[in-house]
């Protein structure tokens, strides 16, 4: 056996040379968020600071207002969403999972539709925007992205149908459960991974959305953090302009270094609690992958 | 006695109802979100007027294509699209295949889980992110391979966002970079599903490592390489918005090598108010796709029934 393993020295250093790559950036990122900008002008965005400092972080600070009404925008739908997702989801799947549904096919390949033909992005827009009146409103950052195009969906109703025996649904309704009760205390308990994992995927999609701020909103009150780290990514003096957090700002800010601490402070809440989801994250794409 | 008609059929609602009205915020949210804007194709071939409504505007047939077509755009978009998509779609599966197989050969499980997390860190940050991380390599004045890299090996800066010639690299690179992760973990997965017994008895039959992989590893995931590649096909009309948009700033010199057609959809419809001809190359984006994934899995069906979507 071991004559046969690949040699781990040179598995390692393509793994080391693969984990470089991926940090690289950012490491340089956050570095520049420490570094005094006029090192940024003559040196450039560096891996380690030539002179630190915080100047960026402290004049960030001085616009929390404006950073905290983001991040509280951002938190809120992240948290909207993913709970009003999942439950119309599982509430959509679950039906769609027995067999003894009527219309069962039919009512599967309505979801199955939505993934293979789209009106596009106009028409879309249009409804949302002239029929349902959303532009501007906190829900066109919810609804679009409530159930993905129906990909989560089927996922759902795989994992149901293949883990839940039929005979424990039989006996509990024999026995005079209501539907909504063996649905609620038998299915969602044994359904834990596929929900945990759609629920990760809703969250990732929720906390990173960017686009339906940028086609629905032009109200910076409404910005998620995603929307401003945007208008600063394009705008660099977005913040000052607008002066969103209503105080007095520096006349001469260090924009280079503020711009890469707005990135850090963006990704950070990632960061911080990937180590404790990457396990489900990973078990959860496992899941979807072998089920296809 | 043997029921026939509505009554059984009525009865069996009754029985399901409660089925039934569990599905009622799904099936309405599809509604809203998905099937009102399959009807609202009509707009392509409307002049549309708000005037007078979506419903009210005058129908103009086919005028909206003809002129989407006329222009030169229509190629560049349509080669764009198609040829970033066919090496995202080769270079993101060599390299996820390649990188799960070895990283299924790592023998310490604490440094296979910790590259795990690492590779798949790009994947779950935004493209808004991507965009600030490229910024910081390429930016004119204070971008690391301007000021730092470049003059190592004696070269001169380079205005990158104004040099269309980089980016075809440029996109697939930061491409790969973010998705392969993704793409490795499920192969990964594919991968620990085959059974143990088939490479006991390939070691004990004096098989290498390398006939290992090509004759039992490969053929055995092949399903799911299968799957996912005619995914990317069905979908080689569309492109991931947020990398054409965010990763080249939207860079106006770029747009020859970095608009692909739903950055030109975005435009027509966002910057332009051009509503008739963005429609237009957003259903022809549509119809395309759709005939696209009806065939790739109609010729994977042929072949083999197991691997085919539907």
């Amino acid at each position: 056996m071991k004559t046969n393993d690949m040699n781990q020295t040179v598995v390692h250093a393509i793994f080391i040379i693969l984990v470089v790559l991926c940090l690289f950036p950012f490491v340089l990122l956050i570095m520049s968020s420490f570094t005094e900008e006029s090192a940024i002008v003559s040196n450039g965005y560096s891996f380690w600071p030539s002179e630190f400092s915080l100047d960026a972080y402290s004049y960030l600070w001085i616009q929390k207002a404006a950073m905290f009404n983001s991040y509280g925008i951002t938190i809120l739908i992240t948290i909207i969403g993913t709970f009003v997702g999942l439950l119309i989801s599982a509430l959509l799947a679950y039906p769609l999972s027995r067999r003894d549904l009527p219309m069962r096919s039919l009512l599967s390949f309505l979801v199955f539709f939505t993934l293979l033909f789209n009106g596009g992005l106009v028409p879309t827009y249009l409804i949302y925007t002239e029929v349902f009146h959303m532009k501007n409103t906190l829900m066109a950052l919810i609804i679009p992205g409530l159930l993905t195009n129906g990909f989560f969906i089927l996922l759902i109703r795989t994992f149901f149908a293949n883990s839940i025996p039929v005979q424990i649904i039989e006996s509990a309704y024999i026995d005079g459960a209501t539907e909504f009760k063996i649905f609620y205390r038998m299915v969602l308990p044994l359904s834990l991974p596929i929900l945990a994992t759609i629920g990760l995927m809703l969250t990732i999609n929720y906390w990173n959305d960017w686009f339906n701020g940028l086609i629905y909103i032009t109200e910076p009150k409404l910005f998620s953090i995603q929307n401003l780290l945007n208008r600063m990514l394009v705008n660099i003096q977005f913040l000052q302009q607008n002066n969103l957090g209503g105080q007095q700002i520096a006349a001469n800010p260090p924009m280079n270094s503020v711009r890469m601490a707005m990135a850090v402070i963006g990704i950070l809440p990632l960061i911080l609690i990937y180590p404790f989801f990457q396990k489900y994250f990973v078990k959860g794409l496992t899941i979807g992958a072998v089920k296809g | 006695m043997v029921q026939t008609g509505w009554t059984p059929f009525f009865k069996k609602l009754k029985r399901y109802r409660a089925l039934f009205l569990m599905m009622v915020p799904g099936i309405a949210y599809l509604i809203i979100n998905n099937y009102l804007p399959m009807f609202g194709v009509v707009i392509a071939f409307k002049d549309i007027n708000y005037a007078k409504g979506i419903l009210g505007s005058d129908w103009v047939g086919f005028k909206n294509f003809e002129y989407l077509f006329k222009t030169a755009d229509a190629f560049i978009i349509t080669r764009n699209t198609i040829l970033y998509n066919v090496s995202f779609i080769i270079l993101n599966t060599g390299m996820a295949i390649t990188i799960a197989i070895l990283l299924n050969e790592i023998r310490s499980k604490l440094m296979a889980r910790f590259y795990q997390s690492v590779i798949l860190l790009p994947f779950l940050i935004s493209m808004v992110i991507v965009g600030y991380l490229v910024l910081s390599m390429l930016s004119a004045e204070s971008g690391y391979l301007n000021l730092n890299l470049l003059p190592m090996f004696g070269m001169e800066p380079i205005s990158w966002y104004f040099e269309p010639k980089y980016w075809p690299y440029i996109l697939t690179i930061v491409q790969v970079w973010k998705s392969t992760g993704y793409l490795c973990v499920i192969f990964l997965a594919a991968i620990i599903g085959v059974d143990h017994e088939y490479y006991e008895a390939a070691t004990i039959d004096g098989a290498s490592k390398w006939q290992q992989i090509r004759t039992i590893t490969v053929p055995l995931i092949a399903p799911t390489i299968t799957i996912m590649t005619l995914l990317a096909i069905g979908r080689i009309f569309y492109s991931d918005f947020g990398l054409f948009y965010q990763v080249p700033l939207n860079s106006g010199p770029l747009q020859p090598v970095t608009d692909v057609i739903d950055t030109y959809v975005y435009r027509g419809l966002m910057t332009l108010g051009d509503i008739g001809m963005s429609s237009a190359a957003g259903l022809y984006q549509s119809l395309v796709g759709f005939i696209l994934v009806l065939l790739s899995n109609y010729i994977v069906s042929r072949r083999n029934k197991e691997n085919a979507l539907f």
